[in-house]
C-alpha cells in the first residue's frame, strides 16, 4: 500500500459553549493515500464539517483537541503550527455563491493566496493562474482574472475555486460537498473536472458528501460517520454493496434508488452535547442488545474493512 | 460609471430646487418682520412702509418666489438686510473656513474610527472592544461647547501647548488669499511656518468636531465588521490561507465599510450644523457663526443663502459618497443602472 498522504488518528474534537462540552468527534480514525481518494459520509450534524476545519487548520475559537493527530505528509498539523498545512491542501468549498468575496476581482483573490504560499514573482503567478482557468476549462481565461464573482455563473464560480485549489500545487484537494449548491448537470461535469484534474496531477482527493451517487463516483474508499465516530469505512464498492453496520444499511436502504418503500431510520441524530453512552446509535438501532448502551463498540476488522459494531452481521427484521 | 455618476448628479438637482422652494416659502411663514426689524425701533409706518418697497417684500408672494428663483440661479443672492453687503460676498468670505474645519474634522473621524472600529470587531467583547465601546458613547454624549472650552482651559490655558482661538497667529499675517484655506493658501505661498501654524490653530476645534463623528465611525465599522466576519467568505480565505492581518484589514474591511461610507455623508450634516457651536468658541470665523448672526437680526437672505449652500455642499458630499462606494463594490453601480 502507497503511503498515507493525510492520516488522522483517534481525532477528538470538543466545543466548549454555554450549554456544557460538546463532543463533536471521538476517536475518528482514517487515512488518505497519496493519490488515492476517500469519501466521508455521514447526515448533517455528524461532524463532518468540523473534521474539515480540522484538517484546515480553522477549528472555530472554543475548539479543543484532547486527543489523536492529524499528520500531513508525514507532519503533525495539529499540535504543530509551523507544520500548518495551509496552501497545502487545496480546499474547494461547498458553496461557490457564497465563498468568492463580491468586492474582490478573481484573480487577485487567487493571487493573494498564492502570495503567502507560493513561490515566484506576482507575474509568474498571474500566468499561473491564466493556465489553472485554461485547465478547468473557464472561458476566456486571460480576461476572467480581472472579472468579479458576480460576473460568472454558478458553475464557473466552482471552477473559479477549483483552480483556487489548485494554486500552490497541493498534493491533496480536500473538496466539501462541492456539487450540493449546483444543478445536476452543472454536478456532472464538476465531478467529472475533480477527477480528470486529480488523474492528471496525481492529487489524492478527500471528498465531504451526503451523496451515495458523488461518492461512488469520485472515491475509491469511504468512512461513514455517524454522531461523530466512525460507523464504518472500506472500499467503496463493497462498503455500497454489502454495508454491515445498522446504520450504513439504514442510510442506505433510504437513498431513493434503493428504498423499497422509503423506510427512513427511526429518531434524529443526538446533539452533540447530549451524546448516549455506550454505542452512539444504540438508541436508533434495530438489532440493539443491552450491552451497546454500556460501553463504545469493539472496531472489528476485517481485510480493509472496519465496522463499529460487534453484531453486525445480525439481520434486520422489518 | 460616468452614467451612474450622471445620474447621481441630476437626482441631486430636483432635491435642491425643493429646497430653494422650501426655505423660501419657511422664511415667509415665520413670525418677525424683516423690513421692521431693520428699520430700527424708532422707526415710522412710512419708512417701515418704504424699505418694505425696496426689497420687494411688497409684492405678492408669488411673485417674490419667483423673483427669488431667477436670482438664485443667476447666483446673486441679494444683499444682507443687516449689513448691506451682497451676500454671496460674504459667503464665499466665510465658507472656505467653514469647509477647512469640517473637512478636517471629518479626516480624522474616518482615519482614527475605521482602524478603531476594526479593532474592536476583531477583539469582540475583548478589552479593546470595551474601550472603544467607551469611546463611543462618550464621544456621542459630550457636549462639544463644553468639550471646545475644556480642551481650552487644559491645551491652552494650563500647558500652553496650542492656540486658543483664530486660524492664524495675529503677528504672522496672512497668506494671499487663493482658494480661503489657511492650509492651501500658506502652502501656495511657500510659507510652511504659516502652515505649520494654521495646523496648530485647527487642531483643538477639529478634534472637538471629530470626535462626535469618530463615535458614530467607529461603531457602524465594528458592527460592519462583526457582520463580515460571518460570511462564508471569510472562512473560505481563512481555510485557503490568506494571511490573518490582511484578511482582516483589506478583505474583510472593504465589505464592512460601505454601510460606514454612508454615515459618512450623514455626518457631514451634522458637523457644518455642529460647527456653529465651536466656531463660536474657537472664534473662527465660518458659516455658522454668520447663519447665528443672520437668525438674531432676521436677516431673511442671509439666511437663505447660507442653507442653499450647505444644501449644495451637502448634495456633493453624498454624489461623492454615491461614487464612493460603487468603487468599493462594482455591484453598486451595475444594479443602478
Amino acid at each position: 500500500m502507497t503511503r498515507p498522504i493525510l492520516q488522522v488518528e483517534g481525532l477528538a474534537v470538543e466545543l466548549r459553549g454555554e450549554a456544557g462540552t460538546a463532543q463533536i468527534l471521538d476517536d475518528v480514525t482514517f487515512h488518505v493515500p497519496a493519490g488515492g481518494s476517500l469519501g466521508i459520509v455521514g447526515e448533517s450534524g455528524c461532524g463532518k464539517s468540523t473534521l474539515l476545519r480540522a484538517i484546515l487548520g480553522i477549528l472555530p475559537k472554543g475548539a479543543e483537541t484532547p486527543r489523536g493527530s492529524i499528520l500531513f505528509e508525514g507532519r503533525d498539523i495539529l499540535s504543530d503550527r509551523a507544520a500548518s498545512a495551509r496552501g497545502r491542501i487545496g480546499f474547494v468549498p461547498q458553496d461557490p455563491y457564497l465563498s468568492l468575496n463580491p468586492v474582490f476581482r478573481a484573480g487577485d483573490q487567487i493571487l493573494e493566496i498564492m502570495r503567502r504560499h507560493a513561490p515566484g514573482s506576482r507575474r509568474d503567478h498571474r500566468a499561473k493562474i491564466v493556465e489553472l482557468f485554461r485547465a478547468v476549462q473557464l472561458p476566456d481565461p486571460e480576461a476572467a482574472l480581472a472579472k468579479y464573482p458576480h460576473q460568472f455563473s454558478g458553475g464557473q464560480r466552482q471552477r473559479l475555486l477549483i483552480a483556487a485549489a489548485l494554486a500552490c500545487d497541493p498534493s491533496l484537494l480536500v473538496a466539501d460537498e462541492p456539487t450540493t449548491a449546483l444543478d445536476v448537470t452543472t454536478q456532472r461535469e464538476i465531478l467529472s473536472l475533480l477527477r480528470g484534474l486529480a488523474a492528471d496531477r496525481g492529487l489524492a482527493l478527500l471528498f465531504v458528501t451526503h451523496d451515495f451517487g458523488v461518492l461512488a463516483s469520485v472515491c475509491d474508499r469511504v468512512t461513514v460517520l455517524y454522531a461523530g465516530r466512525v460507523a464504518e469505512g472500506g472500499p467503496t464498492r463493497t462498503v455500497l454493496d454489502a454495508p454491515q453496520h445498522p446504520y450504513t444499511r439504514m442510510l442506505l436502504a433510504c437513498h431513493p434508488d434503493r428504498a423499497t418503500d422509503l423506510a427512513g431510520i427511526p429518531g434524529t441524530v443526538p446533539a452533540a452535547t447530549a451524546q448516549p453512552s455506550g454505542c452512539r446509535f444504540h438508541p436508533r438501532c434495530p438489532i440493539v442488545r443491552g450491552s451497546c448502551a454500556e460501553s463504545p463498540p469493539q472496531t472489528v476488522t476485517e481485510g480493509d474493512r472496519v465496522v463499529a459494531c460487534p453484531f453486525h452481521a445480525e439481520p434486520i427484521l422489518a | 460609471m460616468a452614467r451612474y455618476i450622471l445620474r447621481r448628479v441630476l437626482l441631486a438637482l430636483p432635491a435642491l430646487f425643493g429646497l430653494v422652494i422650501l426655505t423660501f416659502v419657511l422664511s415667509r411663514v415665520v413670525p418677525g418682520d424683516a423690513a421692521a426689524t431693520l428699520a430700527g425701533d424708532a422707526a415710522t409706518p412710512a419708512q417701515i412702509a418704504d424699505i418694505r418697497a425696496r426689497y420687494g417684500l411688497d409684492r405678492p408672494i408669488m411673485e417674490q418666489a419667483a423673483i427669488h428663483v431667477r436670482q438664485v440661479l443667476t447666483g446673486d443672492f441679494g444683499r444682507s438686510i443687516f449689513s448691506g453687503r451682497p451676500v454671496a460676498e460674504e459667503i464665499i468670505q466665510r465658507l472656505p473656513a467653514t469647509l477647512e474645519l469640517t473637512f478636517v474634522a471629518l479626516f480624522l473621524a474616518t482615519v482614527i474610527g475605521i482602524p478603531l472600529g476594526l479593532l474592536a470587531a476583531l477583539d469582540h467583547n475583548g478589552p479593546i472592544d470595551h474601550l472603544v465601546r467607551l469611546l463611543s458613547v462618550g464621544g456621542l454624549a459630550i457636549a462639544s461647547f463644553w468639550l471646545a472650552i475644556m480642551l481650552q482651559l487644559v491645551f491652552s490655558m494650563d500647558l500652553d501647548v496650542l492656540p486658543l482661538r483664530g486660524r492664524m497667529d495675529v503677528a504672522l499675517g496672512q497668506p494671499a488669499r487663493v482658494t480661503g484655506s489657511m492650509l492651501i493658501d500658506s502652502l501656495l505661498a511657500g510659507r510652511l511656518d504659516m502652515f505649520v501654524d494654521a495646523c496648530r490653530h485647527l487642531v483643538l476645534p477639529a478634534v472637538t468636531l471629530a470626535l462626535p463623528g469618530l463615535a458614530t465611525i467607529a461603531r457602524f465599522t465594528r458592527s460592519g465588521v462583526l457582520e463580515t466576519l460571518q460570511k462564508d467568505f471569510v472562512l473560505y480565505a481563512r481555510a485557503a490561507g490568506y494571511g490573518r492581518v490582511r484578511l482582516a484589514a483589506i478583505y474583510v474591511l472593504r465589505n464592512a465599510v460601505n454601510v460606514t461610507v454612508t454615515q459618512i455623508g450623514l455626518l457631514f450634516g451634522a458637523l457644518i450644523s455642529g460647527a456653529v457651536a465651536v466656531e463660536a468658541v474657537f472664534d473662527w470665523p465660518g458659516l455658522g457663526t454668520y447663519a447665528v448672526q443672520a437668525i438674531l437680526s432676521a436677516d431673511y437672505k442671509a439666511l437663505l443663502a447660507v442653507t442653499l449652500v450647505v444644501g449644495v455642499v451637502y448634495a456633493v458630499v453624498n454624489v461623492a459618497v454615491d461614487v464612493v462606494q460603487a468603487l468599493i463594490d462594482p455591484r453598486v453601480a451595475e444594479e443602478h443602472r
